[in-house]
C-alpha cells in the first residue's frame, strides 16, 4: 500500500539541482559556452531624490565600442507606443483618488533616488557600466519629501498635482468606535512607529528576453512572482499578441513580495531591446540597485485610541495611521488595506474604526513584503494589548484571553472589506487553546520566578508575545494541469512561481497521494506560462492553498479518467479499482492474476487512439487494436489524452492564526539585547509538509528579528539612502537569531478548500517586532529606569536613550 | 579603445581552463559567464554575503572580491566540485538535504564551500563551533536552524564517509592531475584529526539554550 505523503516530512526534490550548483536562475540562462550573442543592459539611475530632467546628453556614450543602444524616455515611443505611458497601476481602488506611476525610463522628472533615466546594452556589463558613466544628465533639484512627517507637512509636494502628497484616505468603520471609546470606562492613547524594511531576497531582480524572428515569439526569463503577470504586460507595452509571448521563470533567489510587483521598467526594456536589435539581452540588478531601484515596506506612523472596561475587553478601538507608500502606487492601497483590516487579530473589539493616508515621499516605492502590512498592524494591537494589561496590572495573556474570538463563533464576520475586495470572515481557528499552548511552550507561568532568580544576580530579563490573524490565500484563482505520459510518469504544471517553498516536492506529495503514482515519477513545474497560461502569483501565503488546491482536483479528474479507461481495459466495475505505485488493479486479485491489473503508462496509451505507432507500447492503440468500430474513437463528452486539468478559486480568504512568544535579556549598562527564547505556535490548517512549515517558520523569524532588532533604511534629509549595501544595512546572520525556535503547531482545517489546507508563508514575520516590544519592555520594567517601547526596530543605544527619558515623556 | 586582454589558466574543480580577461573581470564573473559554472552565486558584489564563496587552494575566498587574473596558477574549487567523483551528493550537499538546509538555494553555495573547508579544519565541531562556522554567511530564507543542523551531519557524514570512501575530501581533491597535488596531501590528513573532549553532545548543547523550559 502506498503510504499517504501528506503530512509527513518528504526530503525536497529540488534540493538536488541547487545542492549541485545547477540551479537555473536568471542570471543563469543563456551562459553556454560559445554562446556570446546575449548582450547585457545597464541601467542609469537618478542621483537625486527630487528633481526635472533638464537635458541628457548621451553623445559620449555612441562612441564606446562594445555599446549598441542608448535609450532614454525620447526613444521609447518609437520603439512601441504604448511605451510613452507611464507604467501600470496594478490594483486600482476607488479610495486611490490619486495613483501614480513612473514611466519605464523617467519622463522629465525624478521622484527618488534609484529612479531609471536611460538603459545601454553593450557587450558586457562592465562595458554598459562604463557607457552609463558617460551619460550627462542636467538636473535641476528639487526639495525632497523624505518621511511621514514631511509628507503630512507638505511644505512640499513629491508630485505637483497631488495635494497634500495624499494619495488616499479610506475609512472603514464597524459600530461607533469613537463614542465607544468616550464612553469606555477606561481610556488609553498610543503613539507608534514602524521603519522601513525590505525583503533583501539574496538574488536581487534579473531578466533576459530572446526574440525569435523564425517564429515571430518573444522569450522572456524573469525573476518574478507573477509569470502571467508579466506577461500581460510585456505584451500590451510592447504591442504584442499575448501568444507571442512566452514567460519562463527559473529557479528564483528569493522573493518575499519585492517581485511580485510587476513590469519592472527593466522587465519591459530587456525584451523591447532584444526585439530592436535581434539579440538576446540580459539584466542582472547589482545589490545597490536593489536598495535604491526595488521595493521597500513597513513605514508607518500609528495613533491608537481604545477604550476598555475592568476586565481588559476592548469596547471601542479607534486608529489612524499614516503610510509611507514611497514615490508611486503600482500596488494600490494593499499594505495600508492589510494593515487596516488584519491589525484586529484574534480579537473582536465592540467597535472598530481605522483611517489611514497612504502618503507620497520622494522614496524607493513601497509594496509588500512578506508580512505585507500585518507586522505593523499587529504592533498596533498587540501594543495596545500590553498597555491595556499594564494599566490594569493584569497579566499580557489574560487581557488577550478575554478579547479572543471563540472557537464557536466561526466563521466569524468582521464586517469589514479585505485586501481582496472579499468580506473579512474568519473561517477557523481556536485562539484559547492556541494561547495555552504557547504558554506552555515558552513557560509563561513559570517565568515570573525565573524573573525574580535572575533579578537577585542583578540580570534583567523580559518575556512578551505575539497574537496575529493572517489572511492567506486570497483569490482569484489558480490552475493546475496533471498530465499521465505513456511512460507512466506524471507531468505537472502550476501557473504560480516558486522561490524557495518547496513547490515541487509539496504539490508532487499531493500528487502522488491522489493519483496513487509513487512520489518520484511526478515532476512538477512551476510559473511557465507555455505550460500554465492562466494563472495569478505567488502572494499572500496563496500558493498552498490556491495551487494545492489545484493541483488536488486536477488529480483527481485525471484519476477520473485513469479508473474510466481501466475499467473498461479490465472489464471490471470502476468502484472495484485501486491504483497502487501506479499500477490500476482490481482490488482483492491476487497481485499475478493475469488481465487484473494495468499500469497507468497502458492507461495513457489507451486513453489517445493512434493511428500511427511509434514505439511497442503504442502498437495497442492504433485503430486496428482497439476501440469499438460502431463509436467514435473519442466520444463526444472526452478528448484524447489521459489529463486532468481545474482551478481553484475561493470565495474568500482562509485565515491561519499564531503566537509567538519571546524571552530577552536587556543588558543593565550597555543595553544590548539578548534573545533568550524564541516560542511559535502555528496554525496553518492541514500541514501538508511539516519539514518545509517549520523551515518558513524559522525564515520568518529571522526576518523578523531584522525588522525588530537591526534593519531599517536609512534615508536623509535629502533622500539619500545611506545604507544602501548589506555592510550597513543589517541583515541577521545566525549570530543574531536564537539557537533554536520552540515550534508547536495546531490543526484547525480551513472549511473553504477540500485539503484544509491555510498559508504558512508569511507567518514568521508578523508578531516578532510586537513580541519584542513586549519583552524588552517587560525586562525594562523590573528597574527604576522603565522604558516605553513605541518604534522598532530599537537598537541598544536607542534603548540605552530611552532609559535616560523619563516614561511620562516618552512618546 | 578596446580593453587590454590578460592570458590566464584558471584552475576549477581540477580542470585547467586558458582564458583571456580584462585585468578588472572578477573571478565570480569569470566563473560563472567565461566558465559557465553558474552554481556560483553573486549576492552583493561586496562580500559581505558570502554567497560567491569558492576555495581557492582550499581556503575560502568571496569570488566577488577576486580578479581572474590574480589567481593564475592557483586551484579553485566551486559548488560544482563538491560532488563525488560518481555523481552522488558529497558529504556537506548531502546534510542539506536531509536537515533541509536550503529554501531559494541562492545562497547555499557559498554555504556548502565554507563548510567543506570548515569541517575540514574542524572535522568535530562542536555545536558553538557549528554556528561560528557559517558566522560570515547571509541566509534570507532559513533563519539559520537548519543549516547550523546541516553543519553538525555533515561532520558526521564526512567521518563515516572517510576518505577512502571519497567522501570528505570530495570538491577539493582536484580530479585530474594539473592542480596542486599539496591540497590533496593536506586534506587526506584531515580526518584523523580528532578533537576528543571538546565535542559537546548537540542534544544537551541545543537544551541549555533559554530557559528549556
Amino acid at each position: 500500500m502506498t503510504t499517504k505523503l501528506m503530512g509527513q516530512p518528504v526530503q525536497r526534490v529540488e534540493d538536488q539541482r541547487f545542492l549541485r550548483g545547477q540551479g537555473r536562475y536568471t542570471d543563469d540562462v543563456l551562459t553556454t559556452p560559445g554562446d556570446d550573442a546575449v548582450l547585457h543592459a545597464a541601467v542609469l539611475r537618478s542621483p537625486h531624490a527630487h528633481a526635472r530632467i533638464v537635458d541628457i546628453d548621451v553623445s559620449e556614450v555612441l562612441d564606446v565600442e562594445g555599446v549598441h543602444a542608448v535609450w532614454t524616455y525620447e526613444d521609447l515611443e518609437g520603439l512601441s507606443p504604448a511605451m510613452a505611458a507611464p507604467l501600470p497601476l496594478l490594483i486600482p481602488h476607488p479610495a486611490l483618488s490619486h495613483g501614480r506611476t513612473q514611466y519605464a525610463l523617467a519622463k522629465d522628472e525624478v521622484n527618488y533616488v534609484g529612479e531609471a533615466v536611460a538603459l545601454v546594452v553593450a557587450d558586457d556589463r562592465y562595458v554598459a557600466e562604463d557607457a552609463v558613466g558617460l551619460i550627462r544628465v542636467d538636473y535641476d533639484i528639487l526639495p525632497a519629501v523624505v518621511g511621514v512627517e514631511a509628507a503630512r507637512e507638505a511644505r512640499h509636494l513629491v508630485h505637483d498635482d497631488v495635494p497634500g502628497n495624499r494619495g488616499a484616505r479610506l475609512v472603514q468603520e464597524v459600530g461607533d468606535a469613537p463614542a465607544a471609546v468616550a464612553a469606555a470606562p477606561h481610556r488609553l492613547e498610543l503613539d507608534l512607529t514602524i521603519e522601513r524594511s525590505a525583503c533583501m531576497p539574496l538574488e536581487g531582480r534579473g531578466t533576459v528576453a530572446r526574440w525569435d524572428p523564425d517564429t515571430d515569439r518573444l522569450q522572456l526569463w524573469t525573476s518574478t512572482q507573477s509569470s502571467t503577470g508579466v506577461r500581460a504586460a510585456v505584451a500590451v507595452k510592447l504591442g504584442l499578441a499575448l501568444g507571442q509571448v512566452d514567460v519562463i521563470t527559473p529557479d528564483v533567489g528569493g522573493g518575499f513580495g519585492v517581485k511580485i510587483v510587476h513590469p519592472w521598467p527593466e522587465e519591459l526594456l530587456v525584451p523591447l531591446a532584444a526585439r530592436a536589435l535581434g539579440r538576446p539581452v540580459k539584466f542582472t540588478e547589482d545589490r545597490r540597485e536593489h536598495f535604491i531601484s526595488s521595493a521597500h515596506e513597513r513605514g508607518q506612523v500609528q495613533h491608537v485610541e481604545v477604550g476598555f472596561d475592568d476586565e481588559g475587553r476592548v469596547l471601542g478601538l479607534d486608529v489612524e495611521f499614516w503610510h509611507d507608500h514611497g514615490a508611486y502606487t503600482p500596488y494600490g492601497l494593499i499594505v495600508p488595506i492589510i494593515t487596516s483590516t488584519q491589525l484586529l487579530g484574534p480579537y473582536k473589539p465592540g467597535a472598530y474604526r481605522v483611517a489611514f493616508e497612504s502618503l507620497y515621499t520622494n522614496t524607493v516605492i513601497v509594496t509588500p513584503y512578506r508580512g505585507a502590512g500585518r507586522p505593523q498592524g499587529c504592533f498596533a494591537m498587540e501594543r495596545t494589548m500590553d498597555a491595556i494589561a499594564d494599566y490594569l496590572g493584569k497579566d499580557r495573556t489574560e487581557v488577550r484571553a478575554a478579547n479572543f474570538i471563540q472557537p464557536d463563533e466561526f466563521p466569524y464576520d468582521h464586517q469589514m472589506v479585505f485586501q481582496d475586495g472579499r468580506p473579512l470572515v474568519y473561517d477557523s481557528g481556536d485562539y484559547p487553546a492556541m494561547l495555552e499552548k504557547l504558554k506552555a511552550l515558552v513557560g509563561w507561568d513559570e517565568f515570573p520566578a525565573f524573573q525574580a532568580e535572575m533579578a537577585a544576580e542583578g540580570r534583567q530579563v523580559g518575556i512578551g508575545l505575539g497574537c496575529y490573524v493572517e489572511g492567506t490565500g486570497v483569490g482569484p484563482y489558480e490552475g493546475a494541469h496533471v498530465h499521465v505520459e505513456t511512460s507512466g510518469k506524471v507531468k505537472v504544471a502550476i501557473g504560480l512561481t516558486t522561490q524557495g517553498q518547496g513547490h515541487q516536492t509539496v504539490f508532487a506529495q499531493l500528487v502522488a497521494d491522489e493519483l496513487g503514482v509513487k512520489f518520484e515519477d511526478v515532476e512538477v513545474v512551476a510559473g511557465d506560462t507555455r505550460r500554465m497560461p492562466y494563472a495569478v502569483g505567488t502572494f499572500a501565503s496563496r500558493a498552498a492553498v490556491m495551487s494545492g488546491s489545484a493541483v488536488h482536483l486536477a488529480a483527481k479528474r485525471a484519476k477520473e479518467k485513469v479508473l474510466r479507461i481501466a475499467a473498461d481495459a479490465l472489464e471490471a466495475d470502476e468502484a472495484d479499482l485501486q491504483i497502487v505505485d501506479g499500477v490500476v488493479s482490481v482490488k482483492g486479485a491476487p497481485p499475478d492474476a493475469v488481465g487484473a491489473s494495468i499500469d497507468l503508462g497502458t492507461v495513457s496509451v489507451l486513453s489517445n487512439p493512434l493511428r500511427y505507432a511509434f514505439d511497442e507500447a503504442s502498437k495497442a492503440a492504433t485503430q486496428f487494436s482497439v476501440g469499438d468500430p460502431g463509436k467514435p474513437p473519442v466520444a463526444e463528452d472526452d478528448e484524447p489524452g489521459l489529463e486532468g486539468k481545474d482551478f481553484y478559486s475561493p470565495d474568500r480568504a482562509t485565515f491561519a492564526s499564531g503566537m509567538h512568544a519571546v524571552i530577552v535579556e536587556t543588558d543593565p549598562q550597555t543595553a544590548e539585547i539578548t534573545i533568550l527564547k524564541y516560542a511559535v505556535v502555528h496554525d496553518c490548517g492541514t500541514v501538508i509538509n511539516p519539514m518545509i512549515v517549520e523551515g518558513q517558520i524559522h525564515g520568518g523569524v529571522a526576518q523578523g528579528i531584522g525588522g525588530s532588532l537591526y534593519e531599517r533604511m536609512a534615508y536623509d534629509s535629502s533622500g539619500q539612502l545611506l545604507n544602501a549595501s548589506f555592510m550597513d544595512f543589517l541583515m541577521p546572520y545566525v549570530t543574531e537569531v536564537p539557537d533554536g525556535i520552540a515550534i508547536d503547531h495546531l490543526e484547525t482545517p480551513s472549511p473553504l478548500n477540500p485539503l484544509g489546507i491555510k498559508g504558512a508563508g508569511e507567518a514568521g514575520v508578523i508578531p516578532t517586532a510586537a513580541a519584542f516590544a513586549g519583552a524588552i519592555e517587560d525586562a525594562e520594567r523590573r528597574t527604576r529606569t522603565e522604558a516605553s517601547i513605541t518604534a522598532m526596530p530599537i537598537s541598544p543605544s536607542e534603548l540605552y536613550a530611552l532609559r535616560q527619558t523619563p516614561r511620562q515623556e516618552q512618546s | 579603445m578596446a580593453e587590454e586582454l590578460h592570458q590566464i589558466r584558471l584552475t576549477v574543480n581540477g580542470t585547467a581552463h586558458d582564458l583571456r580577461v580584462p585585468a578588472r573581470r572578477l573571478l565570480s564573473d569569470a566563473l560563472r559567464h567565461d566558465l559557465a559554472l553558474t552554481g556560483t552565486h553573486v549576492g552583493c558584489e561586496h562580500g559581505v554575503c558570502g554567497a560567491c564563496t569558492v576555495l581557492l587552494d582550499g581556503e575560502p575566498v568571496r569570488a566577488c572580491l577576486v580578479f581572474a587574473v590574480s589567481v593564475q596558477g592557483q586551484e579553485v574549487t566551486t559548488v560544482e566540485g563538491l560532488t563525488r567523483p560518481d555523481g552522488a551528493l558529497g558529504p556537506v550537499q548531502q546534510a542539506f538535504a536531509e536537515c533541509h538546509g536550503l529554501q531559494c538555494g541562492f545562497c547555499t553555495p557559498g554555504f556548502l564551500t565554507t563548510i567543506t573547508a570548515g569541517i575540514r579544519d574542524n572535522p568535530e565541531p562542536t555545536h558553538e563551533e557549528a554556528r561560528e562556522m557559517i558566522a560570515g554567511n547571509l541566509c534570507r530564507c532559513t533563519g539559520y536552524q537548519n543549516i547550523v543542523k546541516a553543519v553538525e551531519r555533515a561532520a558526521v557524514l564526512a567521518r563515516e564517509g572517510g576518505p577512502s570512501e571519497g567522501g570528505f575530501e570530495t570538491g577539493l581533491r582536484p580530479s585530474s592531475t594539473t592542480g596542486d597535488a599539496s591540497v590533496v596531501e593536506e586534506v587526506a590528513q584531515q580526518p584523523s584529526r580528532n578533537h576528543g573532549d571538546d565535542v559537546v553532545d548537540r542534544e544537551d548543547d541545543a537544551a541549555t539554550t533559554g530557559l528549556g523550559a
